[in-house]
């Protein structure tokens, strides 16, 4: 692997970029491995990196049904955040924030992670008071969150319509300073790159078709359709498709899989400096380095794994982005696309040990999970290597559906995810 | 944007005027103060969510108004049936 750095790109730039070798090779499946992660996303290949480097377990092997990151990594908006209500969310999600913080370093990859802020919009007087109370309980718990009035967020983020007589007025905001966004495909790819270093195999076009479990109940490979692959340890981290991986160790999850659609429009000069998100009519927006606005669009109805929306979703975003930003109205849209999210009954991940030994999960982030995905690895892999959940996903078990300790928030008004 | 056929209008007509109302054949438990904290995460949360055919409930809240149940295939969003509450699962 060689090692990026000012000099190295100097010198294979006077080779016309021609002698660069490849980043990681890709890797055939072995008889078996000491660990094996389902699902080649961020967090997947998050897990096998920090099970290598932290654990010293590096017989593992990450197999991808289709390319890597080509699944929620790749279709997502790419905003980091962690400003969200109750302690144990404050806590997951700002470790991975933290992790975010010196990734491309530790990755010796360009992440391209940017602390441009969060914006909330608070268009209602419920929004004002559930906001402040986010900011109150944010403080609290050390994540940083503070309370911006119309003109300091028009201050903020210029392109927003402030006037009183728009459709949707602007009452105040939410301010994350440390939140942003950071370049999803190099996440994955960084992943790989430094987990294929360590000595994890990379499987791709690799797709598990069955869970073996021995006559103990325990965990004893995967088939999958490039053979069997033998392992005592086995983590799923398959975002929309887990109930189906599941369903083959024989597991009834509380999840459902629904489409969340994105959009971008055509690229322009860098003219919105932060991501600003309205969860009351649903538009959320960043501008990527590239220059295209990126749009989050909410999720169809219906259950669905057609990786593909309605385009009365869109429509409906839109109408709200012309109305908060209307020098957008002008704009044009050049792709939409869908991924398959899926959603717990609390909109909490789950993150942990399942009823059959040595089969872990890592599911549940719904429309939500790029911003955690060096904490969801990180975690994953910790549960993995221990055998035991870290404090941090402790509470974001499977069992917290039949005790009752839900962490709701979905409850929590105003939070998108 | 899928087209719905509404057993009791007979009338195929956009999603707009649907509300999707989740799993079907969920029964409420007839005696819920027996029922064990299994049977209650097993009634709240436990979903199929399978990888094709997939029962559910819709409401035509636009138009009769009235809960009615569909199979639907999940990976290509198309309606194999609808058919009224009530009637056995098909």
């Amino acid at each position: 692997m060689t090692r990026f750095s000012a000099l190295s790109l100097f010198t294979k730039a006077l080779g016309g970029h021609q002698g660069w070798p490849e980043q990681w090779p890709d890797a055939a499946p072995k008889p078996a491995y000491d660990a094996i992660i389902v699902g080649g996303g961020g967090h997947g290949l998050g897990a096998a990196y920090y099970l290598a480097k932290k654990y010293g377990i590096t017989n593992v092997a990450v197999i991808e049904k289709g390319w890597i990151g080509g699944g929620n990594t790749g279709r997502n908006t790419t905003i980091i955040r962690s400003n969200y209500l109750y302690d144990e969310s404050a806590h997951l999600y700002d470790h991975a924030v933290k992790l975010w913080d010196g990734l491309s370093q530790e990755l010796n990859y360009n992440t391209m992670y940017s602390k441009r802020g969060v914006m909330m919009l608070a268009h209602n007087v419920h929004d004002v008071q559930s906001f402040k109370r986010h900011i109150h309980a944010n403080r609290l718990n050390g994540v940083d969150n503070e309370w911006l009035t119309p003109e300091e967020a028009k201050a903020y983020c210029p392109p927003l319509n402030i006037s009183p007589d728009a459709r949707h007025p602007v009452l105040g905001a939410a301010l994350q300073r440390r939140g942003g966004t950071a370049r999803h495909d190099t996440v994955a790819w960084g992943y790989a790159r430094a987990a294929a270093a360590l000595g994890v195999d990379i499987i791709q076009n690799c797709a598990v078709t069955g869970i073996r479990r021995g006559t103990d109940g325990a965990i004893e490979g995967v088939e999958t359709t490039r053979g069997y692959i033998a392992s005592k340890r086995v983590g799923v981290s398959a975002a929309g498709n887990t109930s189906v991986i599941m369903q083959m160790a024989g597991l009834d999850f509380p999840l459902e899989s629904y489409p969340l659609q994105a959009l971008v429009s055509e690229p322009v000069k860098p003219v919105f400096p932060c991501v600003v998100m309205s969860n009351t009519v649903h538009a959320y927006m960043s501008q990527s380095d590239k220059g295209e606005l990126v749009i989050g669009a909410g999720t169809d109805q219906y259950v669905s794994y057609s990786q593909r929306g309605a385009l009365h979703i869109v429509e409906h975003t839109l109408a709200a982005i012309c109305e908060i930003f209307p020098i957008f109205r002008r704009m044009r849209m050049l792709r939409t696309w869908g991924g398959i999210v899926d959603v717990t009954p609390d909109r909490s991940p789950i993150l942990g040990k399942t009823p059959v030994q040595g089969l872990y999960v890592n599911c549940g982030w719904g429309t939500g999970g790029f911003k955690a995905t060096p904490g969801a690895g990180d975690l994953l892999a910790y549960t993995m290597a221990k055998d035991e959940p870290h404090r941090i996903n402790a509470p974001f078990n499977l069992d917290r559906f039949r005790n009752g300790r839900l962490i709701d928030e979905a409850a929590a008004a105003a939070v998108a995810h | 944007m899928i087209l719905i056929h509404c057993p009791y209008c007979d009338e195929k007509r956009a999603e707009l005027e649907f509300a999707y109302a989740g799993q079907a054949h969920i029964a409420r438990p007839l005696d819920p103060s027996t029922l064990s904290d299994e049977e209650w995460e097993t009634y709240l949360f436990i979903r199929n969510n399978p990888r094709g055919r997939h029962h559910e409930r819709w409401r035509h809240i636009h138009g009769c108004g009235r809960f009615f149940n569909a199979v639907r295939d999940t990976v290509t969003d198309k309606f194999e049936t609808t058919y009224k509450a009530g009637e056995p699962r098909k």
